[in-house]
């Protein structure tokens, strides 16, 4: 066994931090009081290859293996949660998800401007009926005269969907086929009958974009299917897998942020005479945190690394999602609380992390559904089948 | 022994929570988004006498007691926690202050028109470096023929920036410290010197004000001394000893509109083909949250009857604030969970109230502070001292 990571892995991460410490932790409070990414973020994120970080050198993309990818996160998010979760869903969620199911066109022609930032990507599958019910969905996809797919329906809090060029809308091709009926579809922005609607405001992640989509008679070309009709929800419960392993280096760089904050605080902090530093009740959180960061980290690269050699990782990958969000909201918490009436304040970090860091539990599969998908996962091995 | 509520204590509930409902509700949102205190619900809760339900009637109170004053502070924190805690800050220790201490003078003088709701109450106390170790103030009171003058500089104020009358504790003799050294004042808006500073940009609570209270050289006559000279300290822990048992209250309410809200949110939100309250996983939450506000419910009610029966409290109002704080802290996180996304939008209460929670565990005294509390009042009869 080596628990170290190489040296390539190690140089990766310097850069990152060395980049997100210097491009992207000075714009933290602002995204979040902004509610959006400062223009020139995601260009020069391009530049350093993170919105191509998973696609092929062919597709202008850096192919950091699942590792190192979950290093640029977990940087990312020790900085600004917003921003990790954007360049997540762009690279993990959609190009790499074109990546692995799209047609050689398909590829060729979306994955270079998703490697340079030209477009960005934009995952629909949520409905206002269908949360963590993905099969409830409602969106319908029917075939006309062989050349267009007709989409109708309407998709809510669709993430980056107020930036972005690129959405993969997942639709009912069949709905006498159940789960075995839903396709996954490349949607262009400018498609007519395609609209960007109503942007959620939200407790946090505000630099995230999350909005309702419509699609009124949209006219989607064949050769926009993405997979084979009937894929649909296949492609997404695959992508989400991958997707939950990078939300688990998300929460596990969030929670060392706040980790972080929280005793820079407590050494500065005076009460009592000393700071607080020295107090037993301030220490125990701080230990406490610290000692689930660490359980969590080799949890995370533990998964990354089982998707880096092939192996099936959705168990793992939830479990870490579960835990890592539990985890990031109880660091957040407790630092917030070593920060007394100062962490309650906006000028204080993790007044920001404390609202990011709550939606952790909740996308991309709330901590309920990672439960269920972990206790079924485990009652199979033993000849059991459960049902949500 | 008898569980039940008089009469008399049904009928007020009904009316405090017809005014909630009626007056409170409708600007709940705007005077979040807007950080706006809601002086014309302050006006209207006057006319109906809510402005000094725990004083008795001939300080112009409603001689409602503390039973009383915890059914407003749970049926106002049903509604609308900001609303609550203007009124808590105004009635619970800045009017109390007088209350417990003053002489019939200043309680004619000051307590009355507070009780009345004529005037607004603040309890000064916090400094920069003076939060849980709140005798480490700094703020100077010296004599000055029948004056003392106060210098120095208070921080998180409620009510700081709109009070008229203030109770403010100051050093009269540093060499004498928290036994002796300390001496309460009750200060008008109107003397000269005081002035109000910065106001704080809060994460929840945001239709209160919690603003910087600047003494520069404050006159004030040498009769609004608050209690004995060099009892401050004294003076001011009893009030918030008091205090904490209305905030555990407050947390009860807060506590049940979770519950009430969880249940008809999975009563009537359908995924995988039913309601979500036929699932095992939102049947548990919503059980844990009942269990916990029974049990709270009683701590809070039982606490109540301790104080209006002249009995010893502080150490189960340290636990109605510790305990209260937390349970709400578990009950709007489920219900934020139970709501999935949409209790993370903006949009719906929950979100809010996820704000709105988290300072209840820090103000008043934090929860570590409630927990030295209760452990020296156990430990007490042990014969061992224990400190912060």
């Amino acid at each position: 066994m080596d628990f170290a990571l190489n040296e390539e892995q190690r140089m990766f991460q310097k850069m990152f931090r060395d980049f997100v410490t210097n491009e992207i932790a000075p714009l933290a409070e602002e995204i979040d009081q902004e509610e959006k990414l400062p223009r020139e973020l995601l260009p020069k994120a391009a530049m350093q290859g993170f919105l191509g970080a998973l696609l092929p050198e062919e597709f202008e993309g850096v192919a950091l293996d699942a590792i190192s990818y979950c290093l640029l996160l977990e940087e990312l998010a020790r900085a600004c949660a917003s921003t990790a979760m954007t360049i997540s869903v762009h690279n993990g969620l959609v190009s790499k998800t074109i990546l692995d199911n799209g047609t050689d066109e398909q590829k060729s022609k979306y994955l270079e401007p998703m490697a340079f930032g030209e477009k960005i990507g934009s995952f629909a599958l949520t409905e206002p009926a269908a949360g963590s019910d993905v099969t409830a969905l409602e969106t319908r996809a029917s075939q006309d005269g062989g050349e267009d797919y007709v989409l109708n329906g309407c998709k809510t809090w669709a993430s980056n969907g107020q930036i972005a060029d690129i959405f993969l809308v997942f639709a009912v091709t069949d709905p006498e086929a159940g789960a075995k009926g839903i396709s996954a579809f490349i949607v262009e922005k400018d498609t007519p009958g395609f609209k960007v609607g109503y942007r959620e405001p939200t407790l946090g992640l505000r630099g995230l974009t999350c909005n309702t989509l419509y699609l009124d008679d949209c006219r989607v070309p064949v050769e926009n299917l993405l997979g084979q009709e009937g894929e649909g929800l296949k492609i997404a419960l695959k992508a989400l897998d991958f997707s939950r392993l990078s939300l688990s280096a998300i929460c596990l760089g969030g929670a060392q942020a706040a980790l972080e904050a929280g005793v820079q605080f407590a050494v500065e902090r005076e009460q009592f005479g000393g700071p607080i530093a020295l107090k037993q009740a301030i220490q125990n959180f701080i230990a406490d945190t610290a000692a689930e960061i660490e359980a969590l980290r080799y949890l995370v690269y533990h998964t990354a690394w089982l998707s880096d050699t092939g192996e099936p990782y959705t168990r793992d990958a939830s479990i870490a999602k579960l835990i890592g969000s539990e985890v990031a909201m109880r660091a957040a918490n407790k630092m917030l609380q070593v920060h007394g009436g100062f962490g309650y304040m906006k000028e204080y970090a993790i007044e920001r992390m404390y609202r990011d860091f709550r939606a952790l539990r909740i996308v991309e599969g709330t901590s309920e559904i990672q439960r269920f998908v972990i206790a079924r996962d485990i009652l199979k091995e033993k000849g059991l089948a459960i049902k949500p | 022994m008898d569980f039940s509520f008089p009469k008399e204590y049904q009928l007020f509930r009904r009316m405090v929570h017809e005014f909630a409902e009626s007056e409170a509700r409708p600007l709940t949102k705007e005077i979040d988004e807007q950080d706006r205190v809601p002086f014309e619900t302050l006006e209207k809760a006057a006319k109906l006498g809510l402005m000094g339900v725990p004083f008795p009637q001939k300080y112009g109170g409603c001689g409602a007691g503390e039973m009383g004053y915890c059914i407003l502070m749970e049926e106002l924190n049903k509604v609308c926690p900001s609303t609550a805690v203007v009124v808590g800050a105004h009635t619970g220790i800045g009017a109390m202050a007088i209350y417990m201490d003053g002489t019939e003078e200043q309680k004619e003088k000051y307590l009355k028109p507070l009780a009345k709701g004529e005037k607004i109450g603040a309890y000064v106390l916090t400094e920069a470096d003076a939060g849980s170790d709140a005798a480490a103030i700094k703020t100077r009171a010296v004599r000055d023929g029948n004056y003392y003058i106060l210098n120095g500089t208070k921080t998180f104020n409620t009510n700081g920036g709109h009070a008229d009358i203030l109770s403010v504790m100051a050093v009269t003799d540093p060499s004498l410290g928290a036994r002796g050294g300390i001496t309460a004042f009750i200060v008008e808006k109107e003397f000269p010197g005081f002035r109000i500073g910065r106001e704080e940009n809060k994460m929840g609570i945001r239709g209160s004000q919690t603003a910087e209270v600047i003494l520069e050289d404050c006159r004030v006559p040498k009769e609004n001394v608050l209690g004995q000279f060099g009892a401050g300290f004294i003076t001011f822990m009893k009030t918030l000893d008091i205090g904490r048992l209305s905030l555990g209250a407050g947390c009860l309410g807060g506590a049940d509109a979770c519950l009430e809200a969880s249940i008809q949110w999975a009563k009537t939100r359908q995924q995988f083909g039913v309601p979500i309250a036929h699932k095992q996983s939102i049947q548990w939450m919503i059980a844990d949250m009942a269990t916990e506000i029974e049990a709270l419910r009683s701590l809070v009610y039982r606490t109540a009857w301790l104080v209006d029966t002249g009995q010893p409290f502080t150490k189960e109002a340290a636990m109605c604030k510790v305990y209260g704080s937390e349970v709400l802290h578990r009950c709007i996180d489920k219900a934020l969970q139970i709501h999935g996304g949409t209790g993370y939008s903006r949009d719906f209460w929950i979100e809010r109230g996820f704000r709105d929670q988290r300072i209840t565990e820090i103000f008043e005294g934090t929860s570590e502070i409630q927990r030295i509390v209760i452990a020296s009042n156990l430990f007490r009869p042990e014969g061992v001292r224990i400190s912060a």
